[in-house]
C-alpha cells in the first residue's frame, strides 16, 4: 500500500494557510534563504540532481530546462510561471494557489536567481477571481518582508515579480503561446526552435515553468536530494498532486510519491460511487488517451504510463463510470478543441471541425460505420502535423476510444441514437447532490 | 466613460513590464471594469497609449473569450460543460438556467442583470458541477441550487461563492481584479475546500 505524503499540501488545513504568517509559521522562506547562500549555479545542479520532472504535462527534467539558459551572454533572462491551468481533469495548481501562493513566490525566486533572471511574471487563467487576489496579495506581502525588489536579504541579487492575467484562452498553457499571449500578442504557439530557453521572452532567454514544479522547489532545496529521491520511482521522483474527480464517492485532492495506483487512489477516494463500476478514465487530462478498468494497476508514473500506451500529463484523473456514453465525452471534448484551436495551423484548424461534424452524426446515429475509419483517417493527418500538441491532443481521446469501445460507437449506429440515458450519470436529484 | 480618468493607473500598468505592449491584456480587463465590455472607444484609448494601431489591439481583444464586445450581466453566469462536469449534471444545469431566464447561451436577461454563457474547464473537477459567476466559483451545483442562484443574483442580493470573498463582486468590480488591482479581499473566504483536503486528512488519520 502506497502511503501518502503531503508536502505541498501540508499545512493547507490550517485556516491562514495563504497568509505570508501562516507560511513562514510553516518553515516558508527558508529555502530562499539558504538558496540566495549558494551559487546559482550549484542550485541548478541540485535540481537536476533531485530528478525533479515537470509537473505541467510534459515531465521535462526541471533542472535541465534551468541548465539550458546560456550564461554570461549579457541579455536579460525571465523567468516565466505558466499558472494557466485549462486542461480539462486538471485542478491541482488553482487549490495550491488558493491555499498557499507563497510557496510559488518563494520558488520563483529561487529559480531566478539560478538562471539569473531579475524579472519574473506570473501568467495565470483570467477564469479564477479569487485565486488571482491570493496571489497578488502574496507578490505584494512578499516585497513589503524584502523577498522581492532590490537586494533581497543582502544578497545583491534583485527581482520584479509581475502577475499577468489571462484572458479565456487554453492554447496559452502552450509555452510558447503563452510567451506570445504575455508580449501582448494573441496567443499562438511558435514554431521551435528556437525554444524559448534561447528566445523565449523578447527573444531573450526565458524558463517556462508549470506552477507545481516551481513550488516544488523549496522543499528540495530544504530537505535535499536524497529525501525527494527517497519518494516515487527510478525515472520519476518525488511526490506530486494526483487529482480525482468524476463517480468517485469523494472526489479530490491525494498528493503522493510517482507510481501510486489509480487502484489505490480509487480506494483512497472511497470506492466508485454507489453501486457502479469504473468504465473509462483519463490519467493526465483530456489530451491523454482513454484507459479503462484494465490499467487499474498501471503505475502512474511518467514510465508507467507512457509503456501502457497514455500519458501522465497533468495526473488529472477523469473517473467515469458505466452510466456515460463514451461517444457523448469524446464529443464534447472534441467540441472543446475546436473552440480553442488558436487557428494557426490548417490541420487542427479544419481538422478539428470535420471531427465534430462526424462525432455528431455519430452520437445521434445518424453517422455509418466508415466514419469511425474516416474519424481514425483525420486524427492521423491532424496529430503531429501542427506546430503545438493541441492538435495531438484532439486525437487522443477519439483514437483512444475507439480502441477500447469501438462497439458502443457501433451500437450508436444500430440503435439509430444514442443507447445512453444522461440523466443516470448525473450526480444530483431533486433532493440535492448524490454519490 | 471608457478609460478617460485613468491616465494614472494606465501609466502604473503598463510599467509593470518591460515593454509597453505586454500591458494590453490587463488594460482590456481595466476596460471591462470601467464600461462592462470592450467599447471602440476604449480599443483606441488603449491603441494610442501603447502607441499602436486599433487594429492591432482589436486583434487581441477578439482572440480572447473573457474580453466581451457587447454587455454583459451585472452578475455573468458561467456553467461549466466540459465532459466531465457536463456528465455529472453541467449539461442539465446549462439547459435548465436559459430556460429560467429565457435566455441563450451568451444573452442578457432584461433587467440587464444575469447573463449566461457555457464555460470550458473551470479547474474545479472535484467540485463539479462547477458555475462559476464573475469568475467565482460555486461549487457543487445542482438544477435547483443553480436556479435559485440566478434568482438572488437578479434580486440583487447572490451568496457568497464557496471558495472566495465574503460577497460576491459584480462583474465590473472582479474585471479591476483581473486587471491586477488589489481589491483587499484576499484574506476572505477559506482556504481550501475539502476535496482540496482529503488527502492531507487521510495522511493525518494515519495508514494511508
Amino acid at each position: 500500500m502506497t502511503k501518502l505524503t503531503p508536502v505541498l499540501s501540508a499545512f493547507w488545513d490550517q485556516k491562514d494557510s495563504f497568509t505570508i504568517e501562516g507560511y513562514k509559521r510553516n518553515g516558508g522562506y527558508k529555502a530562499v534563504e539558504k538558496a540566495l547562500k549558494m551559487a546559482p549555479d550549484d542550485v541548478i545542479k541540485l535540481v537536476k540532481d533531485s530528478g525533479l520532472r515537470g509537473r505541467g504535462g510534459a515531465g521535462f527534467p526541471t533542472g535541465m530546462k534551468w541548465g539550458f539558459i546560456p550564461q554570461g551572454d549579457n541579455k536579460e533572462h525571465y523567468f516565466v510561471v505558466n499558472a494557466d491551468e485549462s486542461e480539462p481533469g486538471t485542478c491541482k495548481d488553482t487549490p495550491l494557489l488558493l491555499a498557499n501562493p507563497h510557496v510559488l513566490v518563494e520558488g520563483i525566486i529561487i529559480g531566478s536567481f539560478a538562471i539569473r533572471a531579475n524579472y519574473a511574471f506570473i501568467y495565470i487563467r483570467g477564469e479564477v477571481a479569487h485565486v488571482i487576489r491570493r496571489v497578488q496579495q502574496a507578490i505584494e506581502d512578499a516585497y513589503k518582508a524584502g523577498f522581492l525588489g532590490k537586494n533581497i536579504l543582502g544578497s545583491g541579487f534583485d527581482l520584479e515579480l509581475v502577475l499577468h492575467v489571462g484572458a479565456g484562452a487554453y492554447i496559452c498553457g502552450e509555452e510558447t503561446a503563452l510567451l506570445d499571449s504575455l508580449e501582448g500578442f494573441r496567443g499562438q504557439p511558435r514554431l521551435r526552435p528556437p525554444f524559448p530557453a534561447i528566445a523565449g521572452l523578447y527573444a531573450r532567454p526565458t524558463v517556462v515553468n508549470n506552477v507545481e514544479s516551481v513550488a516544488s522547489v523549496p522543499s528540495i532545496i530544504n530537505n535535499g536530494v536524497e529525501w525527494f529521491a527517497s519518494m516515487g520511482t527510478e525515472k520519476s521522483k518525488g511526490f506530486t498532486l494526483y487529482s480525482l474527480s468524476g463517480h468517485v464517492k469523494n472526489p479530490g485532492q491525494f498528493e503522493a510519491p510517482l507510481g501510486i495506483t489509480l487502484r489505490e487512489l480509487i480506494d483512497m477516494a472511497g470506492g466508485m460511487r454507489t453501486g457502479h463500476k469504473l468504465k473509462f478514465w483519463t490519467p493526465g487530462g483530456s489530451s491523454t488517451p482513454l484507459f479503462t478498468d484494465a490499467h487499474l494497476d498501471t503505475p502512474l508514473d511518467y514510465e508507467g504510463v507512457a509503456a501502457a500506451g497514455s500519458m501522465l500529463g497533468t495526473k488529472a484523473l477523469q473517473i467515469f463510470d458505466e452510466t456515460v456514453c463514451v461517444v457523448r465525452a469524446v464529443l464534447r471534448w472534441t467540441e472543446f478543441y475546436k473552440h480553442e484551436s488558436c487557428g494557426k495551423c490548417t490541420p487542427c484548424r479544419e481538422g478539428t471541425w470535420w471531427l465534430v461534424q462526424i462525432l455528431k452524426d455519430l452520437e445521434s446515429g445518424k453517422g455509418e460505420a466508415a466514419d469511425l475509419d474516416k474519424l481514425l483517417d483525420l486524427c492521423d493527418n491532424i496529430a503531429g502535423r501542427s506546430f503545438c500538441a493541441l492538435a495531438d491532443g484532439a486525437a487522443s481521446p477519439i483514437i483512444s476510444s475507439l480502441k477500447y469501445f469501438r462497439d458502443e460507437y457501433l451500437e450508436h449506429l444500430k440503435q439509430g441514437g444514442c443507447p445512453f440515458d444522461p440523466a443516470k450519470s448525473t450526480i444530483f436529484d431533486l433532493e440535492g447532490i448524490t454519490r | 466613460m471608457p478609460l478617460t480618468n485613468d491616465d494614472a493607473l494606465i501609466e502604473s500598468i503598463i510599467k509593470r513590464y518591460p515593454r509597453s505592449r505586454s500591458a494590453i491584456m490587463p488594460l482590456l480587463h481595466l476596460a471591462q471594469a470601467r464600461d462592462g465590455f470592450v467599447t471602440p472607444e476604449s480599443i483606441e484609448v488603449i491603441a494610442e497609449k501603447l502607441g499602436l494601431e486599433t487594429a492591432e489591439v482589436s486583434a487581441v481583444a477578439t482572440f480572447y473569450t473573457q474580453y466581451k464586445r457587447q454587455p454583459v450581466g451585472e452578475y455573468h453566469v458561467g456553467v461549466c460543460t466540459n465532459t466531465l462536469c457536463a456528465v455529472l449534471g453541467g449539461d442539465a444545469i446549462f439547459e435548465a438556467l436559459k430556460e429560467h431566464l429565457e435566455v441563450e447561451n451568451d444573452e442578457v436577461t432584461n433587467d440587464g442583470k444575469v447573463s449566461v454563457e457555457h464555460i470550458e474547464c473551470n479547474a474545479a473537477c472535484d467540485f463539479a458541477p462547477v458555475v462559476m459567476v464573475n469568475w467565482e466559483f460555486y461549487d457543487n451545483q445542482t438544477v435547483q441550487s443553480a436556479k435559485d442562484l440566478v434568482d438572488a443574483c437578479r434580486a440583487g442580493n447572490p451568496p457568497a461563492p464557496t471558495r472566495g470573498p465574503n460577497k460576491l463582486p459584480t462583474w465590473k468590480e472582479n474585471s479591476e481584479v483581473l486587471a491586477g488591482i488589489n481589491d483587499g479581499r484576499a484574506g476572505e473566504g477559506v482556504q481550501a475546500g475539502e476535496p482540496t483536503l482529503l488527502g492531507l486528512k487521510l495522511a493525518k488519520e494515519g495508514g494511508r
